[in-house]
């Protein structure tokens, strides 16, 4: 069994802000670019599967070649291996082909072991779609578990795992291969160590283009409009008054004409 | 042609949100001189199929079988493709939940159309669908249309009003369960509801938020916010800072990494307004700020504030809404 874990570099959460029109059109995005959030859950669990079931792990990205650090960041918590899919192979291709890409990286992670686990983050901070995994489980043609809070166990090829939805929370069965999707419940990230720091940085991380992985065209949203949605400057009103309460009082009475109550 | 939309049903009972897709997807149809088609998959439907009648779908598409009591991608995903080719759909939508997001994700990847995940608006230019929603995490909002013979899309929960049932006129048809059980590779072996009375915090029409501002007596603070919520029959949120202090669970976080929200109120208690926070709350119609630092960045955002301790305001607004409320 080989564990595989898909991670997105994305723009720091503090500079989206700044995100321009431009910027999102092109994609040359001039923020500093880390590991997803979202995807730090997934690589820690793909190590601590690793871990307990004695299997590799390897961290899958597909960006532009040179950009590595989701990878290293990865590497330095302790992935096994990285693997970077030179963003190139689905041209101006969206989630399809994004999806059908990775799921073509994983077959070649495969190596001797076979990858049985394919381990996604809930959603980029940029793309904001949680479609990625589900594409890559249907190109796969795997089963797929979302919002995974906890895998109890692996045993005799089926993974037991716990999920949450909005009404309640499931423990689930289902045999290998699988794709999951962790929500941020499931662990604790780990900081990488000093010395997975060094390890990675010394790592070469092979890249997969077009002569390794084809995909074919698919255009089927064309984006357009974009804009800045700029937030409705309100002048805030505030209560003053010589007591909380009649603070308070002022307050409750402005909502109550607002009708929202 | 018809607008198909999937009638999200939880342990039986209809996700509501999906009720102001489908009358989102009438007038769309409308528009599109198409028909509206509801979709619903459970142990027992009839009672739903009727409503999403009297909510104004042109025809049901329903199944009903043992084997469908229990939401499992592979068996749901089977019939929402079944529907789409008896319905001939143009488009198949969903309510933006977590499962509403993977179903509608599943058939738009199988069909090779494309998606508008987390959509927020939909409507019609030019006899074509267009889909809103927003990238990089609300910073950046773009408009699609779609390519694919099929658009689909999931659906940002209360991004339409309410409708009234109007009455019906329409058809239910049947769809056949096409896997048996010995067939679906995912088995649920346990089930545990979400608590009772608990207000879900996406469809929630306000919201009393808590946040760092709690920290001289963490569970005295949540109390007090937690008597407001439930004076206000509110749902209860907090920032991250107040969830990584242990003060309340992660599932009430709002925020980037925490859950969207866009209710019509949302009061935060004791929170700064940090960008992370903004990126899940931004979008509420009327946000109120209770802080004690005039300074703090939530009040750009606010539209009224009260600038004090909230161990004070916190409980006087709660007697101030019980007096007007009672
Ligand atoms: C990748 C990433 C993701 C993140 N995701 C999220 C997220 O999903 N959600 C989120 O909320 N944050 C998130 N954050 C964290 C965010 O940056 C802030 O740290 C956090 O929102 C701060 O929470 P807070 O406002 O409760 O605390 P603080 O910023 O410490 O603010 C506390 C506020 O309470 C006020 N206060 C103190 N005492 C009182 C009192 N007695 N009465 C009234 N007011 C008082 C203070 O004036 C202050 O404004 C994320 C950060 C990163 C880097
Ligand atoms: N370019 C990418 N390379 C690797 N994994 C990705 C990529 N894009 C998305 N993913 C994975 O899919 C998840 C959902 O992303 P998204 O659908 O963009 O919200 C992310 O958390 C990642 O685990």
């Amino acid at each position: 069994m080989k564990v595989a874990v898909l991670i997105k570099q994305t723009p720091d959460t503090a500079e989206l802000p700044k995100i321009t029109v431009d910027e999102a059109r092109s994609g040359e995005v001039g923020a500093t670019m880390v590991l997803n959030p979202w995807d730090e859950f997934a690589v820690e669990e793909a190590i601590d599967l690793a871990d307990r079931f004695s299997c590799e792990s390897a961290a899958i990205s597909l960006g532009r070649v040179g950009e590595t650090d989701a990878l290293k960041h990865a590497l330095a918590m302790g992935v096994d291996s990285g693997l970077l899919v030179d963003e190139q192979v689905i041209g101006d291709g969206g989630e399809w082909e994004t999806a059908e890409a990775l799921a073509e990286a994983v077959k070649i992670a495969d190596g001797e072991e076979g990858v049985s686990l394919v381990l996604a983050g809930k959603m980029s901070v940029d793309g904001n779609s949680g479609v990625i995994y589900a594409g890559v489980a249907c190109k796969l043609g795997w089963d797929l578990l979302v919002n995974v809070t906890r895998i109890v166990d692996i045993v005799d090829g089926k993974l037991i795992a716990e999920q949450v939805f909005e009404g309640g929370q499931e423990t689930v069965e289902t045999p290998l291969p699988v794709v999951v999707s962790v929500a941020k419940e499931i662990n604790e990230p780990r900081y990488p160590s000093f010395m997975g720091i060094r390890k990675a940085s010394r790592a070469q991380i092979p890249v997969l283009g077009e002569d390794e992985l084809q995909v074919g065209p698919s255009s089927t949203v064309r984006w357009e409009g974009m804009s800045k949605p700029e937030p409705e400057r309100v002048e805030v009103r505030i209560f003053e008054g010589s007591t909380v309460e009649e603070k308070a009082e002022q307050l409750a009475d402005a909502l109550l004409a607002e009708k929202v109550i | 042609m018809s607008i198909l939309v999937w009638i999200e049903l939880n342990d039986g009972r209809v996700v509501t949100n999906c009720w102001e897709l489908l009358a989102k997807a009438k007038e769309l149809a409308f528009e599109l001189e198409t028909t509206s088609a509801a979709l619903l998959i459970g142990d027992e439907v009839d009672e739903a199929a009727r409503m999403a009648l009297t909510y104004g779908a042109d025809t049901v598409y329903a199944a009903a079988d043992a084997t469908l009591s229990r939401f499992r991608l592979q068996p749901y995903a089977a019939l929402a493709e079944q529907a789409v080719e008896r319905a001939g759909a143009r488009a198949f939508l969903t309510n933006g939940s977590i499962r509403g997001g993977t179903l509608a994700a599943t058939v738009a990847c199988r069909q090779k159309a494309g998606i508008a995940a987390n959509a927020s608006d939909l409507r019609v230019e030019e006899g074509e669908l267009v889909a809103v929603r927003t990238i990089y995490s609300g910073n950046i909002r773009a408009e699609l249309r779609f390519e694919s013979r099929l658009a689909v899309a999931s659906v940002r929960p209360r991004s339409f009003p309410m409708p009234e049932p109007v009455g019906s006129s329409g058809a239910i048809e049947m769809l056949d369960a096409v896997l048996d059980e010995d067939e679906i590779r995912e088995k649920v072996t346990d089930f545990r509801a979400a608590e009772v009375g608990e207000i879900g915090l996406t469809d929630a029409h306000i919201i009393v938020s808590g946040g760092r501002g709690v920290a001289a007596d963490p569970p005295k603070g949540f109390e007090l916010v937690g008597e407001l919520a439930e004076t206000l029959g509110a749902a209860l949120g907090a920032s991250r800072a107040a969830v990584d202090a242990g003060y309340i669970p992660y599932k009430h976080q709002v925020g980037q990494t925490g859950k969207t929200v866009g209710p019509d109120l949302y009061i935060a208690c004791g929170i700064s307004g940090a960008i992370q926070h903004l990126a899940g709350m931004g979008n509420s119609k009327i946000i109120v700020a209770i802080n004690k630092d005039r300074d703090a960045p939530i009040f750009e955002r606010a539209k009224y504030g009260i600038v004090d301790d909230l161990f004070e305001a916190v409980p006087a607004l709660t007697a101030a809404f019980r007096k007007r409320l009672a």
